[in-house]
C-alpha cells in the first residue's frame, strides 16, 4: 500500500463528509426551483431558524424538567412544525400575491424573506451560539487499521451524519418517485400550466416543497449545529451552497448530491495539497467559488443540469 | 345560406357561455362577446383562424386564463346550470370539466403511464378504480399501452396527443375542452384522433367543445360549430349546413374562389343579437 494514500483517504472522506451538507443545502435550493421557478435566496436561513428552533426548544424543555430525550423529541417535532408553519406563510403571504411575476421579483422577495427570518430568528430564539447536543457521540475513530498504517482517522459525528443525509436522500426519491403528490410535484416541476389543467393545484404544491425543504433544512442544521454550535455562521456556510448549485446544475437532485460531494471533498484536498504548502493555508474558503466559476465557462448548465428535452 | 336552426337546447345544456369578454393584461381586448352552448352528450366545434380567440375562449371555461393575466370581464360562464366564472381549474376538473391544452403539453419527463396517473390527482375514489380507469385508457389508445415506460418527451407528436387527451380522461371528466388536436399531425393521425374523440363521445357519454383550425374535420365529426373571428362569434349552425355554406366553404374549406377577405365582407352573414349586445 503506497504511504500516502492512508492520509490522501482520510483528507477525501472527511471532505465528502462535509460535503454532504452542502448537498443537503442544495437539495433544498433545487427543490424550490424546480417546483416553482424560485431561486430561495433564504434557504440558508431557513437552516439557522430549524436549528435556532430545535437548540432552544430542547433547552426551555429541559428547563422544565422534561427529561433528555423527551425533550429532542418535542424539539424536533417543534422546530418541524415551525418550519411547515413557514412554507405556509411562505405561499400565503408572499408566492400567492407574486404569482405570475417575473423570476427577479421573486428572487428579490426571497432575500426579503432571508433578512426577516434571520433576523425575527435571532429576536425569538436569541443570537448566542449555543451547543447542540442531541445524543450522537462525537469520538474520533480510526477505519481500515489493518490496511494503513495508523488506519483512518474519522469522526463518528461525520459518519452518523453522513447516513442520516442519505436516508433523507433516499426518502426524498421514493417520494418523488412514488407518491402521487411526488408524481404531481415533478409534474409542475416540468409543466406548470399543464400541472393546473389536469387539476392540480399549485398553491398546495409551493406549500408542499416549501415544507420539504424546510424539513431538509432543518436536518442540515441539526447536523451543523452538532458539529460546530448553533450559530449565525451557519448561514453564511450554508453560501456554499451556491458554487455547488452551479457544479450539479439548479434542477438536478442527484447534481445537487454530487456537486456537494466534489466541492466538499474539493476544498479539503485543495486545502491539504495546495493551500498549506503553497500559500500557508486558508484557500478552502475560497476555492469552491473559483471551482464554480472556472466549471460555469466549461459548462453553465451544470454537471447535470437537467436535459432539456428538444422535439416538435 | 342556410336557416339558422334550433340550437340544441332542450333542456338546460351542459355548457353555456353568455357573452364573455376577455382582456389580457388589463389593455388587450381578446373576445369581444362570445356566446356558445354545448348541450349534455355534444361535441361542439369551435372554429376560426389564427388569433381569432379560439384558446382564449377555452380558457376562459377552464379558468387557466388566470396563469395568463387574462381576465373575463363581462359575461357568464355555467356549467351544469351553475356560475364557474370564479371557481378554480382543479375544482372544474374534479366537477368533470377539463381542457386538454393546444400543443399536448405532456409533461416531458414523466413516463407516459405517470402521465396518465396525474391526470387522477383529483380523484377520491381509490387506486383500484383509477387502475381500472388507465386499464380502458390503454383500450382506446393501445400505442399509448406500448409505450407506457417512455419518457412523454421522447415520444411522437402523435403518441404525445393521444397521451394529453388519456390524461385528461383519467379524470372521469364529462366534458372536455379539446384545444387544436390536429395541429401538427398528418392527416390519417388526426383520423384516428378525432374517431377516437367520436367514440368516447358515443360510449362513454364524454362532450367535447373542440377548438380547430382543421374546419373539415371538425365538422364532420361535430354535431354544431361555431366560427370566430376577431373575438366575435360570426356565424353558427349544425355541422352539415356549416359544411354546405358556400362562405364557409370559401373561407375555411378553401373551397371557392377567393375575392373577398373575410366574414366582414359577406353582406349576407347573419349575426344574432345578443352577438352584437
Ligand atoms: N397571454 C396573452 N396575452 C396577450 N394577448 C394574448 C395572450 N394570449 C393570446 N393573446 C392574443 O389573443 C388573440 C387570440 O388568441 P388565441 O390564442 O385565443 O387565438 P386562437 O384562435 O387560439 O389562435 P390559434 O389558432 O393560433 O391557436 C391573439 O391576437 C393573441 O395575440
Ligand atoms: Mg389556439
Amino acid at each position: 500500500m503506497p504511504e500516502f494514500l492512508g492520509p490522501f483517504l482520510e483528507v477525501l472522506i472527511g471532505g465528502l463528509l462535509a460535503g454532504i451538507l452542502y448537498s443537503l443545502v442544495a437539495l433544498g435550493f433545487v427543490l424550490i426551483f424546480k417546483a416553482s421557478g424560485v431561486f430561495n435566496f433564504a434557504q440558508g436561513a431557513m437552516v439557522l431558524f430549524a436549528a435556532l428552533a430545535l437548540v432552544r426548544s430542547i433547552e426551555v424543555l429541559q428547563s422544565w424538567g422534561v427529561n433528555a430525550g423527551l425533550a429532542i423529541v418535542i424539539g424536533f417535532l417543534f422546530s418541524g412544525a415551525l418550519m411547515v408553519a413557514l412554507a405556509f406563510a411562505v405561499e400565503r403571504m408572499v408566492l400567492r400575491p407574486l404569482v405570475n411575476q417575473e423570476g427577479i421579483i421573486l428572487f428579490m422577495a426571497t432575500i426579503g424573506i432571508t433578512f426577516f427570518i434571520d433576523g425575527f430568528g435571532q429576536q425569538i430564539f436569541g443570537s448566542d451560539a449555543y451547543q447542540l447536543d442531541i445524543g450522537i457521540p462525537k469520538e474520533s475513530i480510526f477505519l481500515l487499521e489493518g490496511v494503513f498504517e495508523g488506519g483512518i482517522l474519522v469522526n463518528e459525528l461525520d459518519l452518523w451524519a453522513g447516513a442520516t443525509a442519505g436516508l433523507l436522500v433516499l426518502g426524498l426519491a421514493l417520494f418523488f418517485q412514488k407518491t402521487r403528490i411526488g408524481r404531481a410535484l415533478r409534474a409542475v416541476a416540468d409543466d406548470h400550466q399543464a400541472a393546473q389543467s389536469v387539476g392540480i393545484p399549485l398553491n398546495h404544491i409551493w406549500v408542499i416543497v416549501w415544507a420539504v425543504a424546510g424539513i431538509v433544512a432543518l436536518v442540515a442544521g441539526t447536523i451543523w449545529g452538532s458539529k460546530l454550535g448553533v450559530q449565525f455562521s451557519i448561514a453564511q456556510i450554508a453560501l456554499k451552497a451556491l458554487p455547488v448549485l452551479i457544479l450539479g446544475g439548479f434542477t438536478s437532485v442527484p447534481g445537487a448530491i454530487i456537486g456537494g460531494l466534489i466541492i466538499g471533498a474539493g476544498e479539503k484536498l485543495a486545502e491539504v495539497y495546495i493551500g498549506l504548502p503553497y500559500f500557508d493555508g486558508g484557500i478552502e474558503n475560497w476555492f469552491a467559488y473559483m471551482l464554480a466559476l472556472v466549471f460555469l465557462l466549461i459548462r453553465p448548465q451544470g454537471l447535470f443540469g437537467e436535459r432539456i428535452i428538444e422535439r416538435i | 345560406m342556410v336557416a339558422m336552426q334550433a340550437v340544441p337546447q332542450a333542456a338546460a345544456p351542459l355548457l353555456a357561455v353568455n357573452g364573455i369578454e376577455v382582456i389580457y393584461n388589463h389593455v388587450i381586448l381578446v373576445l369581444k362577446g362570445v356566446s356558445l352552448t354545448v348541450p349534455e352528450g355534444g361535441v361542439v366545434a369551435v372554429l376560426g383562424a389564427n388569433g381569432a380567440g379560439k384558446t382564449t375562449t377555452l380558457k376562459a371555461i377552464s379558468r387557466l386564463l388566470k396563469a395568463e393575466r387574462g381576465e373575463v370581464t363581462k359575461g357568464s360562464v355555467e356549467y351544469r346550470g351553475e356560475r364557474i366564472e370564479a371557481a378554480s381549474p382543479s375544482d372544474l376538473v374534479r366537477r368533470g370539466l377539463i381542457q386538454v391544452m393546444e400543443g399536448r403539453h405532456c409533461f416531458g419527463h414523466l413516463t407516459i403511464e405517470e402521465n396518465l396517473l396525474t391526470g387522477a390527482y383529483t380523484r377520491r375514489d381509490g387506486q383500484g378504480q383509477v387502475a381500472a380507469d388507465l386499464d380502458k385508457v390503454y383500450a382506446y389508445f393501445p400505442r399509448l399501452k406500448e409505450r407506457r415506460r417512455a419518457q412523454a418527451g421522447y415520444t411522437s407528436g402523435g403518441e404525445q396527443q393521444m397521451c394529453a387527451i388519456g390524461r385528461a380522461l383519467m379524470s372521469n371528466p364529462r366534458m372536455i375542452l379539446l384545444d387544436e388536436p390536429s395541429m401538427g399531425l398528418a392527416p390519417q393521425l388526426v383520423e384516428e384522433i378525432f374517431e377516437i374523440v367520436h367514440r368516447l363521445n358515443r360510449e362513454a357519454g364524454v362532450s367535447f367543445l373542440v377548438a380547430e383550425q382543421n374546419t373539415n374535420m371538425a365538422l364532420r365529426y361535430a354535431s354544431f360549430g361555431y366560427i370566430l373571428e376577431n373575438g366575435r362569434i360570426v356565424m353558427d349552425g349544425p355541422a352539415d349546413s356549416l359544411r354546405e355554406n358556400s362562405d364557409v366553404k370559401e373561407f375555411y374549406l378553401g373551397l371557392g374562389e377567393g375575392g373577398r377577405q373575410s366574414f366582414r365582407d359577406v353582406k349576407h352573414y347573419r349575426r344574432r343579437k345578443r352577438w352584437l349586445a
